[in-house]
């Protein structure tokens, strides 16, 4: 078992004809994903990686019987990519692109909550994230697969680089990953921590989870309380940005300390009240899992 | 990016929300006079142009009766070192001052719309209690804040700003005029993708209601709309983070010793962290991208070499989609170019890092390879020394 992503995903892949999207879709199928479509307003009638390429979301969804999409399309128009798979019905957009406007990423959101409210499962992850891996089964993003292993912990995380590094940590002392997933370092994303550790929290192939967190907003807060009132399983949260300084954006757009919220601190206050143990040095967090789950036998 | 009064005054003309009359911004005091004379007859406020809250108090604004008082104001103020509780290292430098005419105050309100990231949309935010910070007042006075979360399509109806209206108790005759403000407010914030748009004090005159203060910020990742500002020069921007974003590089000026190159915004962040677990302090924040190549690796040397205060170089690559080896040609290529004159730790991992390895190990420079993180960031401290 895994979270959001399977053997059986059919995954469509927006933007396939572009540099990037080609790149990554190679990367995919070489991993081994099911990739059964592209899509390409305008391009519509060719074949690209050997796949039809479509010029609209919902002709993939229709014909090719995808049921995730892989969203590389640009910034500017990438809302709008969204938009469309969840006019589609896509049950799963993982969206790659960064530098998408935040009032578009608003629209978006409401456009997801009226679809929930409508009764469509529709969910989002990303946008600005490297997206979600479920070891040995299916990629849909830009991680590099070689570093993953199928395994025991489930992994979700703000940042991309960052997500590698605790991927190869598990990897390294050979606990693996159940499923990888990168939520992205925007103001405003599809997913929240809370969305991804209430599934990791149901799913029975994930034993542990490390959550990795940074400066800015207050979803790691909202994480644990999460964890206190409704999580089993335990979870190691890592906070990037404690040297960073107030009212800059590091990197990412999201990772900004305002007004004095969002700070290292008050997250990492809040995770350990709750009962989180938090990993102060990056390079440890790996064997801090190994520590945990020693003696028990893997399921 | 952050706007400065004036630029953010300029946006409210824009959007026709009332501000006092301007005699625009003025670099010397030979500009004074006719700055005056377009203000109107005095009083007038003399106000320092720098991104920082808590201006008044540490004198960049002043009120002058007279020519001569304010020719007195601005010059205490031109060429000022601001030191504000918002203000970071030795304070910011005033080079601008905006000439404005005085106003009468009978209220002050305040006013603002920010993107929440809870309600995922803008939010307005309304206190009677005007001229406060508000993240004082929030802290002192939660109860006398208002908060009415936005739709981003559908803006402010007049229904909520008429409500709005009366939660603040403005007098039944200035309703109108209050709503027009926070309708626009509103308005101007969806159409030029503010981060946040305050208006602190919205003051009422005998006139009517006026921005006597005005800030706003932009959303970086939509300034592709708005041409007019990605054009402008952002004054938040050291010398070296303007060189930094020319070459595309995101780089942020810290105030300690090692300079650090890296792969990815959170890795980034990790890294400085861990330099600062180890017991040194980073000198910049650099994330080199995903698409480092050896001309980006260069520029990312050249800019961390610029920094005086750099004692040693850390590069921490994790190799996904970049390759470990492609970023060893390019430290490669960038030391035949750039002058090396401190320590450099290096650290490679992920993609092709056995090749990358290999290629620093038979160039025979002088390179001290670290194999984890922790091992770097100590490595680069002692380094430092």
């Amino acid at each position: 078992m895994s979270i959001l992503l399977s053997r059986e995903s059919r995954i469509l892949v927006q933007n396939i004809t572009g540099g990037t999207g080609t790149f990554h879709s190679r990367q995919c199928i070489e991993y081994g994903s099911n990739i059964v479509a592209g899509v390409t307003p305008g391009r519509g009638g060719e074949v690209h990686l050997g796949r039809p390429v479509f010029n609209t979301v919902g002709e993939a969804v229709r014909q090719a019987g995808a049921d995730v999409s892989l969203v590389f399309v640009p910034a500017p128009a990438a809302a709008d990519a969204v938009l469309e798979c969840v006019d589609a019905g896509v049950a799963l957009i993982v969206c790659i692109t960064e530098g998408i406007p935040v009032l578009d990423m608003a629209r978006v959101k409401r456009a997801l909550a009226a679809a929930h409210k409508a009764g469509f499962g529709v969910r989002m992850i990303g946008p600005n994230c490297p997206g979600v891996i479920t070891p040995g089964a299916c990629k849909a993003g830009i991680m590099p697969g070689y570093i993953h292993q199928a395994g025991r912990v489930g992994i979700v995380s703000r940042s991309g680089t960052l997500t590698y590094e605790a991927v190869y940590q598990t990897t390294q002392q050979g606990l693996g990953q159940s499923t990888v997933v990168g939520i992205g370092g925007d103001p405003i994303s599809g997913s929240s921590f809370t969305d991804i550790l209430e599934l990791f929290e149901k799913d029975p192939a994930t034993e542990a989870v490390v959550m990795i967190g940074e400066i800015g907003g207050s979803a790691e807060e909202d994480a644990a309380r999460f964890y206190r009132e409704r999580m089993s399983k335990p979870v190691f949260g890592f906070i990037a940005g404690r040297s960073a300084p107030p009212g800059r954006r590091m990197g990412h757009a999201g990772a900004i300390v305002e007004g004095g919220s969002g700070t290292h601190e008050s997250k990492v206050k809040a995770l350990r009240e709750a009962g989180i143990t938090v990993v102060e040095n990056l390079g440890d967090i790996g064997a801090a899992v190994a520590k945990r789950l020693a003696g028990k036998a893997a399921v | 990016m952050k706007l400065l009064e004036y630029e953010s005054k300029e946006l409210f003309r824009q959007h026709g929300i009332p501000v006092p009359p301007s005699g625009g911004v003025i670099k010397s005091l030979a500009a004074l006079p006719a700055a005056l004379k377009r203000a109107g007859k005095g009083p007038w406020v003399i106000k320092a142009q720098v991104l920082a809250g808590g201006r008044g108090k540490a004198g960049g604004i002043k009120l002058a009766k007279t020519p001569a008082e304010a020719r007195l104001a601005a010059r205490s103020i031109l060429g000022m070192t601001l030191v504000t509780h918002q203000t970071r290292g030795q304070g910011l430098k005033v080079h601008e001052v905006l000439v404005e005419g005085g106003a009468k105050i009978q209220r002050e309100l305040y006013l603002s719309v920010v993107m929440d990231r809870k309600s995922a949309g803008p939010m307005l935010i309304a206190s009677a209690e005007g001229g406060m910070e508000i993240e004082r007042l929030a802290a002192e006075k939660p109860e006398a804040i208002l908060r009415l979360a936005i739709d981003p399509v559908a803006g402010l109806p007049s229904f909520a700003a008429r409500r709005l209206a009366f939660q603040l108790k403005v007098a039944p005759e200035h309703a109108a005029g209050f709503c027009r403000v926070a309708q626009a407010l509103v308005e101007l914030f969806i159409r030029r993708d503010c981060g946040l748009v305050e208006v602190n004090p919205l003051v009422l005159t005998p006139k009517g209601f006026l921005a006597l203060d005005g800030k706003v910020v932009i959303d970086d990742n939509a300034l592709f709309r708005h041409p007019e500002l990605a054009r402008r020069r952002d004054p938040e921007l050291s010398a070296l983070e303007r060189q930094a974003k020319a070459a595309d590089l995101s780089y942020i000026a810290l105030d300690g010793t090692i300079g650090c190159m890296v792969n990815g915004a959170g890795l980034a962040m990790g890294t400085m962290d861990t330099i600062a677990l180890a017991g040194g302090r980073p000198a910049n924040f650099l994330d080199v991208g995903g698409a480092a190549d050896e001309n980006r690796v260069t520029k990312a040397f050249q800019i961390i070499l610029k920094d005086p205060k750099v004692k040693a170089v850390l590069v921490n690559i994790f190799g996904g989609i970049v390759k470990c080896d492609m970023i060893a040609a390019g430290i490669l290529g960038a030391l035949g170019k750039v002058k090396l004159r401190v320590p450099l730790v290096v650290r490679l991992q992920g993609t092709n890092v056995e090749k990358g390895r290999e290629l620093l190990a038979k160039a025979k420079v002088d390179i001290v390879s670290a194999h984890d993180l922790w091992d770097a960031a100590k490595k680069a401290v002692e380094a430092a020394r």
